[in-house]
């Protein structure tokens, strides 16, 4: 198993739930960067017993805002010179932005190409997010996310 | 530079003030008949409406400004499969002020992101209303003289009736009003409204089937169409439909001062005999549409009050 240590610089996504990784690799369009990028399944974890980690090198622009909304249990180790300086705390974002797409037929966002899917949070307590254009809530977390 | 797309766009104040000059304008109309002179709406209607559009280009015309526009979708390049935001692009061109109706919803939310003009809502499918809430709130203050301490009933298509999505958002804000939500289960108001809404600010509300249990503690009943295309399987549709019917044996029961109001096209939710009992309001909401559509105009345009 690689090391933290192992990066001089760059962030290591921790503990994210076994299975998950290619999910967010997909949603932080990581594929899109020009840097070196491991996602490590299956890894043994005290905790969880299995856990997912990524490791992303350099000083990557990486919209990280959305991992709270996919899971907030996620350890974001921001890495410098070989050591942990900051650890970020998730939280539910307030708005997501092209994460996960309205399933309302009725809504302008099943027609319109080129149009953003943006949700909104509207009930913190059991993380509701309804679309911005006809306000119908995301019901499923698990399908229907954009690449 | 304002849009109306949802009744929330308008602080309790601004409705208030919006209204008055509404009621201006009705006392003399003549008065107004020039304050939009070289002004011009597009009415861009992906769908059939006759009031609506209607009295959006009467209104404008009663100010002296002219229309342009189109009334279905298979007549506009939305044919052609454009989009809302090139749409509104190029009619920003072309007009002052639009007023936008499209059977999906958040259509106007979509334009206006790319509007250089005001964009007014005119429904966006089963979502909003707004400026038929305005008519509705006018027609309600002219007969109540208020806006607060209301019992109002919401009777038929909540589940897709705009227009009672839309009052309720507006009328939540004022004191004391509480809200009789009469329909079938499979047509109730929709979760947002009530989670968002009426349980967020707390807003007393009930849930019923029969008209008859309630009408007598209304001040307000607000009778919408149900709607035979929303139900898969017709024998429900068959066995509500009836429920709904507004007759003059049911008004025996409702309150002397009691308003009946309809956003209309009616089919058969309001019995002809209704159309004479002084409580019936839903004539007079058709006119002050026009009155409120012109105060809303006004004010988005910025126009000097005459």
């Amino acid at each position: 198993m690689l090391n933290i240590d192992s990066l001089e610089k760059g962030i290591v996504l921790d503990h994210i739930r076994a299975g998950s990784s290619m999910k967010i690799y997909d949603l932080l369009h990581l594929a899109n960067l020009d840097c070196c990028v491991a996602v490590i399944k299956n890894a043994k974890s005290s905790k969880f017993g299995k856990k997912d980690i990524i490791k992303i090198e350099g000083t990557a622009d990486i919209d990280l805002d959305v991992l709270g909304y996919i899971d907030h249990n996620i350890t974001v180790n921001i890495i410098d010179d070989g050591k942990i300086i900051e650890k970020k705390q998730l939280v539910l974002p307030k708005i997501l932005k092209n994460v996960i797409k309205c399933k309302n037929p009725r809504c302008i966002t099943s027609v319109e190409e080129e149009i953003d899917h943006i949700f909104r949070l509207t009930d913190d307590s059991n993380q509701r997010y309804r679309c911005v254009y006809c306000e119908q809530e995301y019901q499923d977390k698990s399908e229907g996310t954009a690449g | 530079m304002r849009h109306l797309i949802d009744p929330l766009d308008l602080s309790v104040a601004e409705i208030g003030r919006l209204l008055d000059l509404a009621d201006r304008i009705a006392e003399n109309p003549k008065k107004y008949s020039q304050v939009c002179s070289g002004k011009k709406l597009a009415t861009l209607f992906y769908e059939p409406s006759t009031r609506t559009r209607l009295s959006f280009e009467a209104a404008m015309l009663n100010m002296g400004g002219s229309v342009l526009g189109f009334s279905s979708a298979d007549s506009s390049s939305a044919s052609k499969g454009e989009s809302v935001a090139d749409t509104i692009r190029a009619v920003s061109c072309y007009a002052d002020i639009c007023a936008i109706r499209h059977p999906k919803e958040g259509a106007p939310l979509r334009a206006s992101g790319y509007s250089g003009i005001p964009v007014i809502n005119a429904g966006d499918g089963g979502h909003q209303h707004p400026t038929q809430t305005l008519t509705d709130l006018m027609t309600i203050r002219a007969k109540k003289h208020r806006l607060n301490h209301l019992t109002i009933g919401l009777c038929g298509d909540l589940k897709f009736g705009r227009t009672v999505h839309s009052l309720i958002k507006a009328l939540s804000r004022y004191e004391d009003i509480r809200f009789i939500l009469i329909s079938p289960e499979e047509l109730r108001v929709p979760d947002y409204i009530i989670d968002n809404v009426l349980k967020a600010q707390n807003i007393p509300y009930r849930e019923v089937e029969n008209i008859e249990d309630v009408i007598s503690g209304l001040d307000i009943l607000y009778m919408t169409r149900v709607q035979k295309e929303r139900f898969f399987n017709e024998e429900d549709y068959i066995r509500l439909k009836d429920s709904y019917i507004l007759t003059a044996a049911k008004m025996k029961n409702a309150k002397p001062d009691m308003a009946v109001l309809h956003p209309l096209p009616r089919v058969n939710e309001i019995a002809l005999e209704v159309d004479g009992d002084p409580r019936a309001a839903y004539f007079d909401q058709v006119q002050n549409g026009v009155y409120v559509r012109m105060a809303l105009m006004m004010t988005l345009l910025e126009v000097e009050h005459a």
